[in-house]
């Protein structure tokens, strides 16, 4: 399926991603190319087959629901761009 | 005496027991042979002192008898691997800055054995790339050249970092990751041994993530017998990746027998991929006819979803990564956009995202937004799942028709220029990737060997593909196809 401008605008907006208009079309292009691509799939009849969920079959383990590790406060903000008084910084969230 | 920096582990770990020469004089070596080394830009960043610390207490641990077989061994680590105070970015701009206060399991098991740390690797953007060239860094550069000519040739990626040390032996082996060929591609293209184990078999935590179902971590190593012996290090059940297995990590090194007599190789006619060159059609035969000389028997095949792996890799790894890749918001890590006055949440995102993230990631993450996002879930990432059983059946009845192993080309072509693929549409870069996807998709092991140089005097790999858990089984007939190819070559030093 190919993809038009408005539609390579929502995506790159589901992907929180700035894109200015002028690269659009660019964008539009290539996304379509790609989707050409793997449109090849179309041609393979897929009726009744599972899709995988887990390449190897294996029961997830489960451990007990305790604090293993905890109070890293300082080493979780360590890299933060903007960290005051123990939080992440953002700009104001709410109007 | 050969030079420190030509050996291989096993030669080391020989060579150290011996005290023929201390973890610290082969440190040396190799932080002179890496500080020597900018032109290849295989290194993103250096720890030289570290690397000294690291092995005198490996010399001490040597003198005490208490020496595993990486005990000394010089390393070099992918960019993808976190490793605590040491930048660690994934070659993106996102990470800017990022210094891990924790240690991946994979590198903290390594260090544990008394490895020893050279540096970080090079490598495409969030291991998104088959060439190098989408890394922050800049490209690596192959230590390959085509003979008579300057031309800058890439190592292959996105481990190429890893792969251009290796084969330029400014490290004596290097962690790779691999999601859809990551680690055998680049491999093939210098020279050296790739393997991407099984599924599960080395833990992901604390590797940054690309696509969560296929990435594997694995080693990069001169010969097949020091990729059984780092792999032996690196495996094993780790309770912070779910995804990891809980089973026993055999003796891989005792593998090697030599000894295949008997053993049933697949050929796979699906492989012979139109418009293949005839010097990689000759060189998959003539690997098949060493095989069989050695005394396996060698069997025609059929993986008949093969063609549809490439397409469905290409919906499902972008649909995984424009998940995992979410978390780089602007927030909690990495580069955060300068915001105009009125700016809110969604400008920070959007605009960290777009300043930091390089074209490949953008594009790729996109894709993987369309295809995840309402009314075409079904159409694309659903459709892909099923398409992926279908190719790990095809596998399947392979296996249970009692082949052990299937040998295929590793990559459609020698390694190309840097920039040659610039203007390409970015689907001609996929096609690199068309003999290994399969096996990322099925989780199985595959390792690259080399195999050879084409009529330029580059090098060319054969991947064999082994059964799900079956890594030493693989790295027997890997050890017996190393010998009979006796790849000896080297690059001519020009950095």
């Amino acid at each position: 399926m190919a993809i038009d401008r408005d539609t390579a605008r929502k995506v790159a907006h589901l992907a929180r991603i700035r894109v200015d208009e002028a690269g659009l079309d660019a964008l539009a292009a290539e996304l379509s190319g790609i989707l050409g691509f793997v449109e090849e799939l179309d041609e393979l009849d897929v009726t009744g087959v599972e899709p995988m969920t887990s390449v190897t079959p294996m029961a997830l383990k489960r451990r007990a629901d305790v604090v293993t590790e905890g109070e890293n406060a300082a080493r979780i903000l360590a890299n933060a761009p903007d960290a005051r008084e123990g939080f992440f910084a953002v700009p104001k969230v709410v109007e | 005496m050969t030079e420190l920096t030509a050996l291989t582990i096993a030669e080391a770990r020989k060579g150290l027991r011996a005290k023929q020469f201390t973890a610290r004089e082969l440190a040396e070596a190799f932080n002179a042979a890496a500080a020597a080394s900018a032109p290849l830009n295989a290194y993103s960043a250096l720890t030289p002192e570290k690397a000294l610390e690291m092995a005198d207490a490996a010399d001490a641990r040597l003198a005490a008898g208490d020496a595993p077989d990486m005990c000394g061994i010089p390393l070099g680590i992918k960019d993808l691997f976190c490793t605590e105070g040491v930048p660690s970015q994934a070659a993106s701009g996102i990470l800017e800055n990022f210094l891990p206060t924790y240690e991946s399991t994979i590198t903290s098991k390594l260090w544990e054995q008394g490895a020893v740390m050279l540096g970080k690797l090079n490598m495409d953007e969030f291991a998104m790339g088959s060439s190098n060239e989408t890394s922050v860094y800049g490209p690596a550069v192959s230590p390959w050249r085509r003979a008579g000519s300057n031309t800058a040739l890439t190592p292959g990626g996105s481990s190429g970092g890893s792969a251009a040390a290796v084969s330029a032996s400014i490290c004596m082996a290097a962690t790779g990751t691999d999601t859809g060929g990551s680690i055998r591609q680049p491999a093939a293209f210098t020279g050296i041994v790739g393997l991407k184990p099984t599924y599960g078999r080395c833990s992901r935590w604390g590797v940054v993530a690309f696509a969560s179902s296929l990435d594997q971590a694995g080693p990069m190593t001169r010969t097949v017998r020091d990729a059984a012996i780092m792999l032996g290090a690196m495996a094993g059940h780790d309770p912070k990746d779910s995804t990891s297995a809980d089973i026993a990590v055999p003796d891989f090194e005792a593998a090697l027998t030599g000894d295949i007599r008997g053993k049933r190789i697949g050929i796979p006619r699906e492989y012979r991929v139109e418009g293949m060159s005839e010097e990689i059609d000759r060189l998959w035969r003539e690997g098949a006819e060493k095989l069989r000389d050695a005394g396996a028997e060698i069997v025609d095949i059929s993986l008949p979803h093969t063609k549809y792996a490439l397409p469905a890799y290409y919906i499902i790894a972008p649909a995984e990564a424009s998940s995992n890749l979410a978390r780089y918001d602007g927030v909690r890590y990495g580069h955060r956009a300068k915001l105009g006055h009125g700016d809110g949440i969604l400008d920070l995102y959007e605009k960290s995202r777009a300043e930091g993230f390089g074209r490949e990631v953008q594009r790729r993450v996109m894709i993987g937004a369309y295809v995840l996002s309402s009314g075409f879930y079904d159409a694309y990432y659903l459709k892909a799942q099923k398409v992926r059983t279908l190719i790990k059946r095809d596998f399947d009845a392979a296996f249970d028709a009692g082949i052990d192993a299937i040998l295929t080309p590793a990559t459609p072509s020698a390694a190309f220029g840097i920039g040659e693929m610039a203007d390409a549409d970015p689907v001609q870069m996929y096609l690199n990737d068309v003999f290994t996807v399969t096996v990322n998709l099925a989780g199985l092991p595959g390792i690259s060997v080399p195999a050879g140089l084409n009529a330029d005097g580059l090098p060319l790999g054969l991947q064999l593909i082994g059964r799900p858990w079956g890594e030493a089984e693989l790295i027997t007939v890997a050890g017996a196809l190393e010998a009979a190819e006796n790849f000896t070559a080297k690059p001519e030093r020009w950095w």
